[in-house]
Formats: C-alpha cells, structure tokens, sequence
C-alpha cells in the first residue's frame, strides 16, 4: 500500500545556504562567462567587479555552511556508502521509468540517497574547492613589481584561470543535472517545494504504524535533536 | 557553552521576527523602503573626490614668477650686431650657465649610453639614422636649425667648446617672436629683434620647445604624432596637460631640469633607462581610487590607457618611402597633396602616408632601446631603426603606447648597410639630392663625410621606427574601457602574445570540452525527461485499460 507523509526534511538555515548559493554560483557563473568573454550582459568593469563582491560572499556563505555542518553533525549526511548505490542507479536508469518506489527512504536524518551523497560530496570536496582555492589564487595575482612584494608569480595565471574556468565547467554541469534531478521526486515539484518550505510529501510503503503527523519546525527540529 | 547546540534559540528568534513581520504591514514596507534606499545608494554610481589629484591640480594652478625682469637690467639696454653678443651679455651675469649647457644633450647632439651588443656609445644626431630625413650628418647646415648654437656648416669643423656660441634665446625668448633661419647653419632669422629677444628671457614656455620639437622632420607633427603645434592653445580632449582651458603646463613643468639637464628622454636617439620623465612623478604609480585599477599600474604605463588616440588634431607621417624620391615633371622638381592638405609626394622626399586620429601600437618597454647606428649591418628586414627592448616575462617592462613609422631607404647592396645620403647643399652640383636628385652622387657625398666605403651599388630596403606616445593624454573619461583590451574580438592588446589575459584568452581545448559537457548533460536531461513521461503516459493507458476491464 502506497501513501504520502509530509516530512520536515531541511531545516531553516539549510535552506537559506542552498538558496543563496544557488544564487550565488549562478550569478558568479554569469559574471565569470562575462569576464571569460562567452557573454555580455555588465560589461567587462561591472562584470569583474561583481563577480568579485559575489565570491566574498559566497566564501562567507561557505565559512557559515561549514560551521553548520560541524557544529550539527550535518556532514555526516554525506559520508559516502555502498548500500543501496546500484539499486539506485537502477532506478534512475530503469526503475523510475516503470513506475517503481524510490529504493531509499527519505529522512531527516538521511537525506540523502547513495547517489547523491556521492555526488554533493564531490561537490563540496572537489567542485567548490577548486574554484575557491583558484579563485582566491586569481584574485590576489600580482607580478613583482619593484616597489610590490611579490604574492604570487610562482603560478602561471594561465594555469590558475584555466582550473577556475575548469571549475566553473564542472558546476554549470552539476546545476543542470542538479536541477532536473529535482524532478524526480514524489512529483516533479515536490522536491522543490521541500527546499522551499522544509516539508516534502514523501512515499512510503506504510505499514501503518509510524506517526504520520505533520510536526511544525519547532518540533521537527526538537526530534532531530533528540535523535 | 551550549548556544549553538540549540537550534531552537535561534529558530525561535526567526519566527518571533517572522511573527512580526507577518503581523506588522507597517514595518515591511518600512523595511522595503529602507532596502529599496540602500540599494539605490549601492547603485548609484559615486564621484568621489581624488585628493591626490586636487592636490596637485592646486600645485600647477599657481604659475612661477620670475623673480628678475631681464627688460630692467642694464647688460641688456643695447644693440646686439650679432647673436653672440646677446650670449655674452647673458654670460655676463651667468657666468658659468655656458658650462651646463656645453654638458647637455641640447647642445652635444650625443649622450654616453650603454647599449647592449654595441657598448658604451656616444648616442646622438651624429651617429644614429632615423626614418625620416636619415642623418643630421652631412646636412648640419640645415639641421642645425634644430641645435641650442650658432654656425654649424656641413662640415666636421663645428667647435662645441666655444661657449659664445650658445644660443640662450631659443629656448628661453618669452617673446615668442625668436626663430631660426632656414638653412641658415642654426643663426636666427634676419627678422628677429636681438634687443627685444634679449631682455624677454625666462623659463621656457611651450612654443620654445616646440620650435624644435613639434617640428621635427621638416614639419609640423611629422615626427612624433603627440607632439605638435596644436598643443600651444588646445582643449582638454587634445591634452589635458596643456590644454588652455585646463591646467595649462608648460613642458618644462614635467621635464624639470637640474643645471640644465633636462629630465626625459625619446627613444629616438636615446637607449638607457636613465633621467627619464615618467607621470608617476607627479601622479604616484597608484593613481587611481579604484584598487583593481592600480594593480594594473604594475605591467601596464600610464599611458596605455590613457592615450586612446594620437595625432588628435594634425596628421602625422606614418610612412616615408625614399624610394619613390626623384621624380621630375618636365626636368624639375614637383609635389602633391593628399585629402588632408599634406604632402604625400615631394620629389625631393619621395612618398608619405599622413594619418590623423591613430590608436596607437602597443609593446613591451623595459626602458631601454637598441639602434641601428651608422656602418651596422643589416642582419633583419624591415631594418630597425630603433627597437624597445622589453617582454612580458621582464619583470621590468611594461606595455606602453607607440607609434610606428615605416618606411624604406637607400642602402649600400654590396656592404650591407645604410646609406646616410647628402641630402642638403645651399646649391646645384655640390651632390647634394635635393638640388641634382642622383642617389649615387648623395651616397658616395654622404659616407665620405662619414668615412665609410660606398660600393656604387645601392638599393632601397624596409625600415620601421618605433617612437614612444606620452603626450596628448585624454581626459580620464576617454580612456580605455576594459573590454577594449580584455575581449576575444580584436583588442587593442591582440598582438601582444606570450602571456594570459582574462577576456582574451582562453584554453580552447577546455572550452571545448566544456561547451560538449554542457551540451552533452542538456541532452541527456532532456532524453530521460523524455522516456519518463512516455513511460508514464503508457502507463496510465495500460491502468486505463484495467480500470475498464474492471468496470465491464
């Protein structure tokens, strides 16, 4: 028997840090492709001096996020496993399209299917980072100067720019898949609307015995605790 | 201890805001307001005043006086039969200046310089070629219209140790009526007024140095391009620095002297990175409020951007073919006119091509230059006349704006250099070209003086010159936009390779695979969003079905 629970999935913060990286890495990917010359929407002066604001601000986001995920065990969610991997591949590849269940259950305490965690994971650990570290490295480029101290002349900015726009590649793939594998929940918004409002309409092969109660934040957050 | 291992702290003080938000209309479009007030601040571009600039704004606006009027002295209240008797009189009081002057570049036509692959080198009018009239060597008569003394003749009998020969005036006449003569081995016009010159003397102003230096190459900016009679009472979109309803400079405001020795130097005739004039000396080399701006200042001159456009007002000469001198109409010799009123031929020249509102090349310049001088072999076509050492990865150069003139001249087939012809002669049959208009007599005239070989064979060869822009600075609203150098498309900075600029360059091959990764994820989503909702809607028609077979 098939049925929908509304979960309390993602929690307040959660949700403003994935918004606002959300809009953060995309208006930097618009301001980056400007100053890579692919686009013209600012120009050239607005468009570096953006994406300049914008990466500060998205480094404070990342100071913000990290502090969270440690300081609410938050980045255990994203230890990699090898449970349930293949099946989910499967569904994504085959299942889905017969109309079968999500192989794993979504919770507050596993948000995550194998695959994602995976995936978010190489997000945070390689995706960001090298746009990060290049990007810091990118902007506090300077050449010796006979009055400047030298900061970095040890890296090529060739080297440097071709890893961020490396980056950037890798992100802009990311947020593509990333966004339409939002489709594939319950319905093709429920996710969405989950990363809105922080309950998602989840299906579940009831056995009729688990609370199926709608608990408000203030709840959902004390069970988390709890547990 | 515990703050932070209570999320409901902080979520309750979230709701409690949202609550009074929710409840309290008033205070959201307050807030609204407030934002919308903030962000109009944020994006409302801010003129903020340059100190540094006001500074020294208020430093020019106050010009010298002179602290003796020359008019009231009594050295000077008599008649001059001669020029030199004006220097005398000068002497008279200055007593050792002359000593200054004969040590000056001014005066020595040369400067000892260190030049790499020919040593130390006494550098000047007397040794090096340019792509115009080619050599003061052999035509000092007439070139000496351009040298601060009196009588110097086609010969190598010029005594520069005589200091009675010193020409004060045309350097410091206030009176702008001084001149010199034409051909007239560097005395003044016949028309100049001795007395008056004399006790109207002073700082120089801009049309002193101008009577040589926008001159040069037999006429107005036919040289240098940023040099030029216009900037005696310009506009502010000419030349800020000079301009009449500006700050209105002199040349000698920037290129200070000590005891003579003018500060700058052209790369013309000059080659060490030494006693040069730059705009950091007055505007610092972090000029601008804008931090991303002054990091540029590291690799990239003042000038650079700042010089959008040269020859803003009169054309320059950008090429010179001595090739095409020669030509007569009906035995004698003739000229023409282009558009511009120029001459582009002259049978005593040959052919020139004038160009007027130019942007300038761009190259590496670390300060110091190489020269073709009299007798070098020529190992390169086009020959170099002069070339700007520097490169990206010298960390002392920096990319600067130049004009470049091109052009052709005789040279010496068999021995392989340049030919330094006589060009000038007061009259016919003393082999000079531009009276009798044969190559072969000029050459073998003009490196006998030089005491070099002439083969009897001659040709014409390429040659290009390279002359540093630094004036006709735009106002700093018509300096370079960012993407006129940092696009993909044809930038001003193009041709210079070697080193990676954001906006121009890119790594093909990764945005290559890039664009395929995105193409290819595009596709992929849009293939499986696809096979779902065709699956999906099979299966509703197979459910369909069941339902029916149900009901019937």
């Amino acid at each position: 028997m098939k049925s929908t629970n509304k979960v309390y999935i993602y929690k307040r913060f959660e949700r403003f840090w994935h918004w606002a990286q959300a809009a953060l890495i995309i208006f930097l990917a618009i301001t980056g492709f400007e100053i890579h010359d692919s686009i013209n929407i600012f120009g050239f002066e607005k468009a570096v001096e953006f994406h300049r604001d914008a990466s500060i601000g998205l480094m404070i986001l990342i100071i913000f996020a990290i502090f969270w995920h440690l300081a609410f065990d938050a980045w255990r969610q994203y230890i990699p496993t090898q449970k349930n991997l293949l099946a989910q591949i499967r569904f994504y590849t085959y299942g889905m399209f017969k109309g079968e269940p999500h192989p794993t259950e979504k919770t507050a305490l596993q948000k995550l299917n194998p695959l994602q965690r995976l995936i978010y994971l190489g997000f945070k650990l390689f995706m960001i980072p090298i746009v990060v570290v290049t990007g810091l490295l990118y902007m506090f480029y300077k050449t010796i100067d006979v009055n400047n101290v030298v900061v970095i002349s040890h890296f090529k900015l060739e080297s440097i720019a071709v890893w961020h726009t490396f980056g950037a590649f890798l992100l802009i793939v990311f947020l593509i898949v990333h966004v339409y594998m939002t489709t594939t929940g319950h319905t093709y918004t429920s996710n969405i609307k989950a990363m809105i409002t922080g309950y998602e309409e989840i299906e579940t092969e009831t056995s009729g015995d688990e609370s199926t109660t709608t608990p408000d934040s203030d709840e959902a957050d004390n069970l988390t605790e709890k547990n | 201890m515990s703050w932070f291992n209570s999320p409901k702290t902080f979520s309750k003080l979230l709701n409690v805001l949202e609550n009074i938000l929710m409840k309290n209309a008033i205070l959201i479009i307050i807030g609204a307001n407030l934002l919308l007030l903030i962000l109009i601040n944020v994006l409302k571009p801010t003129e903020v005043v340059n100190l540094e600039q006001e500074k020294l704004k208020q430093k020019y606006a106050v010009k010298p006086v002179a602290s003796v009027d020359h008019s009231k002295l009594p050295a000077l209240q008599k008649k001059f039969q001669t020029p030199q008797d004006v220097t005398k009189a000068c002497n008279s009081c200055h007593t050792e200046t002359h000593k200054e002057i004969m040590a000056s570049a001014h005066w020595n036509w040369e400067r000892a310089g260190y030049i790499e692959g020919h040593g130390i080198e006494f550098l000047g009018k007397k040794n090096v070629v340019n792509n115009y009239c080619i050599g003061a060597k052999t035509n000092e008569q007439a070139c000496a219209k351009c040298h601060i003394g009196f009588g110097m003749f086609n010969n190598d009998n010029y005594n520069y140790s005589n200091q009675n020969n010193v020409d004060c005036m045309v350097c410091h006449d206030n009176s702008e009526t001084y001149m010199k003569g034409a051909s007239m081995t560097g005395y003044p016009d016949r028309t100049v007024n001795l007395e008056k010159v004399a006790q109207s003397v002073g700082l120089p102003m801009k049309s002193n140095c101008g009577s040589c230096h926008f001159y040069s190459g037999g006429g107005n900016n036919v040289k240098h391009g940023d040099l030029e009679e216009a900037q005696l009472n310009t506009t502010r979109d000419v030349d800020v620095h000079m301009a009449a309803d500006g700050i209105n400079l002199e040349c000698v405001d920037c290129h200070t002297a000590e005891n003579h020795q003018i500060k700058g130097k052209l790369y013309s005739v000059s080659s060490d990175h030494f006693n040069r004039a730059y705009c950091e000396d007055c505007h610092t080399s972090t000029p601008h409020l804008n931090e991303m701006l002054n990091t540029h200042t590291v690799r990239v001159s003042c000038q650079a951007c700042h010089i959008p456009l040269y020859a803003k007002v009169n054309a320059t000469k950008m090429d010179w073919k001595w090739s095409e001198a020669g030509k007569l109409k009906d035995g004698k010799a003739y000229e023409t006119e282009d558009s511009m009123g120029n001459h582009d031929y002259m049978s005593i020249k040959g052919s020139f091509v004038w160009k007027k509102n130019i942007q300038p090349d761009y190259v590496w310049f670390n300060g110091t230059s190489d020269h073709y001088l009299v007798g070098d072999t020529i190992n390169s076509i086009p020959v170099k006349i002069n070339s700007l050492n520097g490169s990206h990865e010298d960390l002392n150069s920096k990319i600067i704006p130049v004009k470049i003139n091109t052009g052709d001249q005789i040279y010496d087939t068999k021995y392989n250099y340049l030919i330094v012809p006589k060009l000038y002669a007061p009259e016919k049959g003393d082999s000079a070209f531009w009276e009798d208009f044969d190559w072969n007599t000029a050459a073998m005239a003009g490196m006998k003086r030089l005491g070099l070989p002439f083969s009897g064979e001659y040709d014409f060869v390429q040659t290009v010159m390279y002359w540093p822009v630094n004036h006709m600075v735009a106002p700093k609203e018509q300096s370079l936009s960012c993407s006129e150098c940092h696009t993909r498309h044809d930038g001003r900075l193009a041709k210079l390779t070697g080193f990676y600029m954001p906006g121009r360059d890119r790594n093909t091959l990764l945005d290559t695979i890039g664009k395929w990764l995105i193409i290819l994820s595009v596709a992929g989503v849009v293939i499986h969003n696809s096979i779902r909702i065709f699956t999906a809607w099979r299966q509703k028609k197979i459910e369909a079905k069941v339902i029916n077979y149900h009901e019937t």
